[in-house]
């Protein structure tokens, strides 16, 4: 499963490293900047909340604080995972509020510099364009970086109309 | 900014506000030594600090200011311009105090124009002293008690500083420039560091209380966001207990049990006191209102007073902040709306000075707060027409709504009735904000309102946010927490017992108790997926939110927990149906209903025609006002009831003793005759058998109805839809499940004697005027009928306020007869008010009807100088109550 771990050769050519977590939704693999991520852990006890935003999962009992979940899946427009196979969570944190991104899986920690970086690919759909910071080449696959800010930047305005 | 710095800023702030408030109090009682040597001292405070931090702006106006109130001191009459000079300088300091905090440095400015008015007026007492202050018409402020601070640690006594103030140079020679030098020895007040000599002085000083100025209770200032956070732990801890506690429910293990019961315990007393440290009295929020008034009175031309009572009452923090501004805004408003001017006033034949009265008292969990004003109320008639002009309603909506409903248009955002625009209100801004920050909190707001007499305002809040107890109820396949609250009570639905669920066009209603409660299903409101069995079973939460009444049906319910409320996440805000979640004793996250959203949801089905909601005016009043009444079969088997307090008798007649005379049916009764009179038109009296009759006596009179047959007698609480156009009928209700005509016996009696309703026995003379109030139309019209035939000429009124403004208006009144069980303002509270009114008003005799006479009752009756208390059927009773005062008025009146 984790292909990308033997691609970690690059860092040594560029000066600046960042860590990235690299998670899984099908079969994309994702980072998300170390620094943002506090938790990795297995979502259960979701309680779902009627009317909320459809991205939203629910909300779960994180060692006694309550965290909003959101799937990554339905952020990203990507059909629901077939089967019922374990998912996995990543806690993020904005503005004093806890998040859980759920993911398909968990892979390890990468450290990359920015030559291997590149630009968002123009061609790319346009949700994904808002939601992304770039592409990583790696060996024999890509990582795309996620904008954690920009996939926590969803919801109220749209629904409010309706729910006043 | 050092921590020094931030210490003087929050030290002098709460100085400040403490003088604004000493200062309006000094005014009017110019004599007070204690409060002038207060003030005195936290000013000279406010400047030593100043010097000692290097901040020379500061001092010099403290300086200045200090120098005036020297001159006060020696003997310098006290002006409302030298008053008014200090405010506008303490105003001048918070403000620099204000930049100060932001910038952390003393902003550039001149203060030579305060300053020079300052030392101008210190000097020329002479000048002054021809305006003597006691005649100037001002602001009379009733304040709570001196402000009788203790010190704090560091602080220094007043007899410590008025000695380093006379040792030290004087105030008027010692010059500006030398600011820093001649610090008094005693002034660095501001590192919180216990003195020596408070703590010397502290066990010396107990038992002198009321004395003040001694170090006694110990205190420290704590940053609010430790409280919060140690807050949040004790949530977290109540948590955590219970999920022990349901962990412990599930095993036998005792072993556990003792030092589990041990922990909630410690737990429930640990939560207790760290609630008690966010408790604040109100009394901080209403620090800034004398002050308010002051200002506005003197800016309006007015005369008000303001008596505030219930100050020390205590609540959360966070509620207090949140209240803070509205409760300015409302006495604001009182004091410019409300009040009339001193000229309205006098033409009115009311007191020149009006009162703005604030109290604040505990209430079970919550805390009320009513502000309420003598002035002119609010105009009905004119926010009615307003409401429609704004297109808030259509005419049709206004004509139905009640009095309550149309106040409650003030509330609506640019809703305006002031004629001018003043630079104090009637912007058509606040109210609604007034509202919105009460609702934020849980909070309702009332508003009762007289037109002439003045306006209420009352506010329910709850005690604190942040644990509610919560109904956990489960509808769906997931659990929601529903605040205790709202909830008046449970009912269990299931198609096969009694209590069903029936639909009008698909919308679900349950009766009770023979009303309509409208019902949502929790699912329904929350958008999922419904099936159309399962509305017909579950549990039915019956919800009150404000008048609103409605059902929330749902498929269980588990048990009361206290929660600790979390706020929503920010993605979920926007979802108006929930008020917070929180975690369960099992770990889990559950949401938290909130009433008012489904409320909201309910009356927006109901204007796309489908929920019918009850707009509950009467409704909840009445709820205890059950009533006895006959049954009886009249007329074309229909069935009419009459209360039974009104029936003499029930007699079973041979038919053959029924005579007729000149056309009219009579029978032999008790040695007299008493004529027959059918209960309706269609019924026909027998020639053979018996005939039921139900008799009706006053006196020697006597009646006999004529009906088929007496059926029942039931004890209900009425709802009597009134007829308007059948004089022999009240109106209808539903008795016992079927629909029942309530008969009017004022339309019988004038046809067994015409002089019956008239009252020509021997009572030509009595004339005397009785204003009956009574908030049930029933009582209303079958007490009327009594009382007109025992000879008064009766007035009703269906309302304490109505009740109030017809005995103002009308003259002629001589004796009040009066339900004391009404709803909103009872008849306590009319005869409170009648009592505190002026002249004939305050000593009309008053009768006080109840549905149960207590020995408290009894107590507050003969406190307001009720002259009898009557069971509210006893008829008889009530005539010979009113015979009894009958002497006192005609007494009078001849």
């Amino acid at each position: 499963m984790m292909q990308a771990a033997n691609t970690n050769t690059t860092q040594a050519e560029a000066g600046a490293t960042n860590d990235f977590v690299t998670v899984f939704v099908g079969e994309t693999m994702f980072g998300l900047a170390i620094d943002r991520v506090h938790d990795v852990f297995i979502p259960a006890g979701v309680t779902p909340v009627p009317l909320s935003p459809p991205e939203i999962v629910g909300l779960l009992n994180l060692r006694g604080r309550v965290v909003t979940a959101l799937c990554l899946r339905r952020r990203l427009g990507l059909p629901a995972r077939v089967g019922d196979a374990k998912q996995m969570a990543i806690g993020l944190e904005q503005g004093g509020e806890t998040f859980a991104l759920v993911v398909d899986g968990v892979g390890e920690v990468l450290k990359l510099g920015s030559s291997t970086h590149e630009p968002v690919p123009i061609n790319l759909d346009a949700r994904w364009r808002d939601l992304t910071l770039g592409v990583h080449r790696l060996d024999g696959r890509l990582l795309v970086i996620l904008d954690v800010d920009a996939l926590l930047a969803f919801g109220a305005p749209r629904h409010a109309a309706g729910a006043a | 900014m050092d921590d020094l710095l931030r210490e003087f800023l929050t030290e002098s702030a709460e100085h400040l506000d403490t003088v604004d408030t000493e200062l309006v109090r000094f005014e009017q009682d110019p004599n007070n030594k204690t409060i002038l040597s207060n003030i005195f001292r936290l000013v000279h405070t406010i400047k030593g600090t100043c010097g000692f931090l290097g901040l020379p702006r500061l001092e010099a106006l403290a300086h200045a200011a200090e120098t005036l109130m020297g001159q006060f001191r020696d003997g310098m009459p006290v002006t409302g311009a030298a008053v008014s000079l200090i405010l506008v300088t303490l105003d001048r300091l918070k403000s620099i105090l204000g930049d100060l905090e932001k910038t952390g440095t003393e902003p550039v400015g001149n203060d030579e124009d305060l300053i020079g008015a300052l030392e101008h007026m210190a000097s020329g007492p002479v000048g002054q002293a021809a305006v003597p202050a006691a005649t100037q018409p001002r602001a009379d402020i009733v304040l709570p008690p001196p402000v009788q601070r203790e010190l704090k640690p560091g602080e220094v006594t007043l007899e410590d500083l008025e000695r380093a103030f006379m040792e030290a140079e004087g105030p008027d020679d010692l010059a500006m420039a030398m600011a820093p030098a001649p610090l008094p020895e005693p002034e660095p007040v501001a590192p919180p560091v216990p003195a020596p000599v408070a703590k010397a002085e502290a066990p010396a000083a107990s038992g002198g209380e009321s004395e003040g100025g001694v170090a006694k209770v110990q205190t420290i200032r704590v940053n609010v966001d430790t409280l919060e956070h140690l807050m949040t732990m004790v949530s977290e801890l109540v948590l955590t207990r219970n999920q022990l506690l349901e962990i412990a429910r599930q095993h036998d293990d005792s072993t556990y049990k003792v030092p589990l019961q041990r922990l909630s315990h410690v737990t429930a007393e640990l939560q207790e006191g760290v609630m008690k440290t966010r408790m604040q009295p109100i009394g901080n929020a209403w620090q800034k209102l004398p002050r308010v008034v002051r200002d506005l009175s003197s800016e309006l031309g007015k005369s008000i007073e303001l008596v505030m009572n219930g100050a020390e009452t205590e609540l959360d923090r966070q509620v207090l902040e949140v209240i803070k501004d509205p409760l300015t805004h409302m006495v604001r408003n009182s004091a410019d709306h409300g009040i009339e001017s001193a000229a309205e006033r006098k033409a009115a034949g009311k007191p020149v000075k009006g009162t703005i009265r604030l109290s604040a008292y505990h209430e079970g969990g919550t805390i009320t707060i009513e502000i309420s004003d003598d002035g002119k109320g609010l105009d009905l008639s004119a926010i009615r027409r307003k409401a429609v002009e704004r297109s808030v309603a259509s005419q049709a909506e206004i004509d139905r709504m009640t009095d309550a409903q149309v106040a409650k248009f003030i509330f609506h955002p640019g809703f305006s009735t002031a004629k001018a625009v003043t630079s104090v209100s009637g912007r058509g801004v606040g109210m609604d904000v007034v509202k919105t920050n009460i609702d934020v909190i849980g909070g309702v707001i009332d508003i009762n309102t007289q037109l002439g007499r003045g306006t209420t305002f009352t506010i329910k809040i709850p005690l604190t946010l942040a644990i509610i107890a919560a109904l956990i109820v489960k509808a769906g396949d997931l659990r929601y927490a529903v605040p205790q609250v709202a909830v008046l009570e449970l009912v269990r639905v299931d198609s096969t017992t009694a209590q069903t669920v029936e639909r009008i066009n698909g919308s679900p209603v349950l009766r009770l108790r023979e009303r309509l409660l409208p019902i949502v299903t929790l699912t329904g409101v929350l958008g999922q997926e419904q099936n159309a069995e399962t509305i017909d079973s579950g549990f039915v939460v019956v919800a009150q939110v404000g008048r609103q009444r409605f059902g929330i049906l749902v498929d269980e319910v588990f048990h009361t927990e206290e929660i600790v409320v979390k706020p929503m996440s920010s993605k979920l805000r926007h979802l108006s149906l929930f008020a917070g979640n929180t975690i369960l004793g099992d770990g889990a996250v559950v949401l938290i209903v909130d009433p008012n959203g489904i409320a909201q949801q309910v009356s927006q089905g109901s204007q796309a025609g489908g929920m019918p909601i009850e707009a509950e005016v009467e409704e909840v009043a009445d709820t205890d006002a059950k009533a006895t009444l006959l049954v009886f079969r009249g007329g074309a088997g229909s069935f009419k009831a009459v209360p039974l307090s009104l029936v003499t008798r029930l007699e079973e007649i041979e038919a053959s003793k029924i005579e007729w005379v000149g056309g009219r049916p009579l029978v032999q009764y008790r040695g007299r005759l008493m004529p027959l009179v059918p209960a309706d038109s269609s019924i026909e009296i027998r020639s053979e058998g018996t005939q039921a009759l139900v008799v009706f006596s006053d006196g020697e009179r006597a009646m006999g109805l004529v009906v088929d047959e007496i059926v029942d007698i039931v004890e209900e609480r009425l709802d009597v839809e009134i007829s308007a156009d059948r004089s022999d009928l009240i109106g209808s209700a539903v008795l016992r499940g079927r629909a029942t005509e309530i008969i009017n016996i004022a339309h019988f009696l004038p046809l067994a004697y015409d002089d019956w309703a008239r009252g020509t026995r021997k009572t030509e003379t009595r004339t005397s005027t009785l204003l009956l109030v009574d908030d049930s139309a029933f009582f209303r019209d079958m007490l009327s009928p009594v009382l007109k035939a025992a000879g008064y000429h009766v007035i009703t009124a269906g309302s304490a306020e109505e009740g109030l403004s017809t005995m103002i208006t009308n003259g002629r009144i001589d004796v009040v007869v009066c339900d004391l069980d009404m709803p909103g303002r009872n008849g306590f509270d009319l005869v409170a008010a009648m009592r505190k009114a002026e002249g004939r008003v305050a000593a009309l005799p008053v009768i006080g009807l109840t549905g149960s006479i207590g020995p408290e009752a009894i107590e507050r009756a003969r406190g307001l100088a009720i002259i009898d208390l009557v069971a509210k059927f006893d008829r008889s009773g009530l005539i010979s109550a009113l015979s009894e005062i009958q002497v006192v008025p005609l007494a009078n009146a001849a």
